[in-house]
């Protein structure tokens, strides 16, 4: 039986493994990424890697020494690095002895046969096609309940009375969904889910700040890398909206693309007409479309040397400016420290508040 | 008065700059460079530019404000893809936003797009968009096209023949070329790395001519002709998407597989994000082919002319034992 890993990218892991395993395969989880998964990768990868490189070299490092033979991920054309990615995680992973598979898939609208060609390959279980499409739609499924879940985590946990229950109760969620297995408990999980949401005892006086979070997918998705800036943030009694799911990346690059990505690539067209590979354009115009829909501030998180939000970085110092909203920059490298972090996003917060408070006062004076 | 145009001595500089330089002459417009990399330009781009930036890029912010009131226009096209195939580095990409966005006081910005996937024509078109500025007939900025075309063929052709781009540019014009390299030459390295970085004699710490007075004759990309570049080709998992990226990590494929040269040095910069990809794939590479010395050097806005003295001399002697000891053996 083939073993086969993947990234672990937030919960997304938690569909995927349903997917894989329905298809015929054993998986080898990757386990959630820790200081250990951290040194392995900056140990054998380019010093100049960004994270989400390392990170991954370190989950598949892992997972080979618990037997993993097959990598499965997505490729990409570029323009920038995750294209490369895998192939270059492959090649160190072979001169370490870890002769392992690699199935990587493209878009399957530019390579369809090549796309149908790697289903196939992990189509142990000999499924039907429709079958396959079946399994793809159940994972989908979960992977849309699981995202469900983790919005309401953001919009609960910086109203709830005691710290900590939103982050248990989230949890909860993730592991009912983990055991559903057919559209129907899906279904009843995620109902279950939002029911327990919704009993967290909440304090409705309390003043919340609105902050969007931007910037490079790995980082957004995996709290693991991003010292779980969400659940710290929510406990400062900040109510995070995320730009990136992955199931709103995995339509617009496979499916007809989302509204939200349409008028975001319009907000930065007068300052950033041009892909320029990663997220980079969406991260300034989420920015813009944040400051217009009255955010307190906007939050940009990515790895450090990554190309395209080292550009948008520089963009955003004026996009600030113009739409009038604090943008904070996080580039995350293996030193940065959690209580560094904290303190910095306290010192932001902070400024928010007092903004807000100022502005309430402005309107409430006689002009 | 003559327009003038600002361009900055950076980037596509060295592969571009005479054709460039004869477009605008044959339209009456006066081209304007800043000056070769000084310390003054790059303390400004660092002052300017994200910290996180790579050096390249904060070296530009540097030499646009070196040109910021001396001239009309500045041109800062946004390349994205010559040659159908690859593209440019991401940076390069939104260099035209990141200059305009960050910088205050700026003259007009020519930022025309070029990328041959659009459409045929699509460089003539570039050309023709950016000389209607200048001239209302299209004959005119057809000629000032084909001679500047026509230049950069010259350009290319001295620089395949061994000529670094500055001496290229002045056998153009006729110039006395500086007196050709002194000491006993005994070793041939290839020296691969961005041209930006290579030729910028500040930023790559005076390398070639040290490597020179080491006694060692230098091959850099431009004299690795596009055959055996494309011959390089099958060989790689993936081609890289980035044009620099790519002609660097095959040029390197070719050396270490055909030999011709008896070391190879990558020089690259400190925060660059495709060239952390390209490095390790020359290292897995180096270590297929043992019998080519490998070395790789990272500038930054702090390398001392001293310590690289001290690595490249330690490199170069070690080479130099290997190869006596191979020639005894
Ligand atoms: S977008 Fe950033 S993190 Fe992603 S591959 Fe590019 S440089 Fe790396
Ligand atoms: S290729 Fe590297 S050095 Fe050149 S602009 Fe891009 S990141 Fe900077």
């Amino acid at each position: 039986m083939r073993k086969v890993t993947f990234p672990h990218m937030g919960h997304s892991y938690i569909a995927f493994k349903m997917l894989m395993e329905d298809m015929g395969n054993e998986v080898i989880l990757p386990p959630r990424p820790s200081k250990k998964t951290l040194d392995l990768g900056v140990k054998y990868a380019p010093e100049f890697a960004c994270l989400p490189y390392k990170i991954l070299l370190g989950t598949y490092l892992e997972t080979a020494a618990k037997g993993m033979d097959t990598i499965v991920t997505s490729g990409g054309s570029g323009p920038c690095r995750a294209g490369h990615y895998a192939h270059l995680h492959q090649a160190i992973l072979r001169s370490l002895g870890h002769n392992v598979d690699l199935v990587c898939f493209e878009s399957p609208k530019k390579h369809p046969i090549d796309f149908y060609r790697k289903i196939q390959k992990l189509n142990s279980a000999r499924l039907s096609i429709r079958s396959v499409i079946k399994a793809i739609k159940r994972g989908w499924h979960k992977l849309k309940a699981l995202d469900h879940m983790e919005r309401l985590s953001h919009k609960i946990r910086p109203r709830e009375l005691k710290k900590g229950t939103t982050s248990k109760v989230y949890r909860q969620t993730q592991a009912w969904l983990d055991e559903a297995r057919t559209h129907e408990q899906i279904a009843e999980a995620e109902a279950a889910g939002v029911k327990a949401f919704q009993d967290i005892p909440q304090d409705p006086n309390r003043s919340v700040l609105k902050v969007g979070l931007v910037g490079e997918i790995y980082v957004l998705l995996e709290p693991a890398s991003n010292l779980e800036i969400e659940e710290t943030l929510g406990h400062m009694g900040v109510e995070v909206e995320r730009s990136m799911f992955l199931t709103g990346w995995t339509r617009d690059n496979l499916g007809k693309g989302t509204e939200e990505l349409a008028s975001a690539i319009e907000a930065a067209q007068p300052y950033l007409p041009e892909l320029i590979g990663g997220h980079g354009r969406d991260t300034v115009g989420h920015t813009v479309l944040y400051s217009k829909r009255n955010f307190d501030g906007v939050i940009q998180i990515a790895p450090f040397t990554c190309i395209p939000e080292i550009v948008a970085r520089t963009i955003l110092t004026k996009v600030s400016k113009i739409h009038n909203i604090p943008v904070l920059t996080f580039f995350l490298d293996e030193q940065t420290g959690k209580a560094g972090m904290v303190t910095r996003l306290e010192a932001f917060v902070d400024l928010l508040r007092r903004r807000k408070q100022y502005q309430a006062l402005e309107q409430a004076a006689p002009t | 008065m003559a327009a003038k145009v600002g361009i900055p001595r950076t980037l596509f500089y060295y592969v571009y700059y005479p054709m460039i330089e004869t477009f605008f002459k044959e339209l009456g417009v006066e081209t304007v460079t800043s000056h070769k990399t000084s310390r003054k330009i790059l303390d400004d781009g660092v002052r300017e530019a994200l910290a996180d930036a790579c050096v390249p890029v904060k070296v530009f912010f540097g030499h646009v404000q070196a040109l910021k009131g001396k001239v009309d226009f500045l041109f800062i096209p946004r390349v994205v893809c010559l040659n159908g195939k690859t593209i440019y580095c991401p940076k390069f990409l939104g260099l035209p936003d990141m200059i305009k966005h960050s910088l205050d006081g700026l003259p007009e910005v020519i930022d025309t797009r070029i990328d041959v996937r659009d459409e045929r024509f699509a460089i003539w078109k570039a050309f023709y968009s950016i000389g209607r500025r200048f001239s209302n007939s299209k004959t005119k900025i057809l000629v000032a096209y084909l001679k500047a075309k026509k230049t950069l063929k010259k350009y290319q052709k001295l620089m395949l023949e061994g000529l670094t781009p500055e001496e290229a540019m002045l056998a153009l014009q006729h110039k006395k070329q500086r007196a050709p390299k002194t000491g006993s030459i005994s070793l041939r390295f290839a020296v691969l790395g961005y041209p930006y970085i290579v030729h910028d004699n500040y930023i790559s710490v005076n390398m070639l001519d040290k490597l020179k007075s080491l006694g060692v004759e230098v091959i850099t990309l431009e004299q690795v002709p596009m055959r055996w570049i494309n011959k390089a080709k099958l060989k790689i998992p993936k081609d890289m998407f980035w044009t620099f990226s790519d002609r660097v990590l095959k040029s390197s494929y070719h050396f270490f597989e055909n030999g011709g040269v008896d070391g190879i040095i990558h020089l690259t910069a400190f925060g660059c994000g495709p060239d952390s990809m390209v490095d390790k794939y020359m290292e897995l590479k180096s270590k297929e082919h043992p019998q080519i010395p490998f070395m790789s050097i990272t500038i930054d806005e702090h390398s001392g002319e001293a310590g690289m003295f001290t690595r490249l001399e330690a490199f170069v002697d070690m080479v130099r034992r290997k190869k006596e000891a191979m020639a005894d053996a």
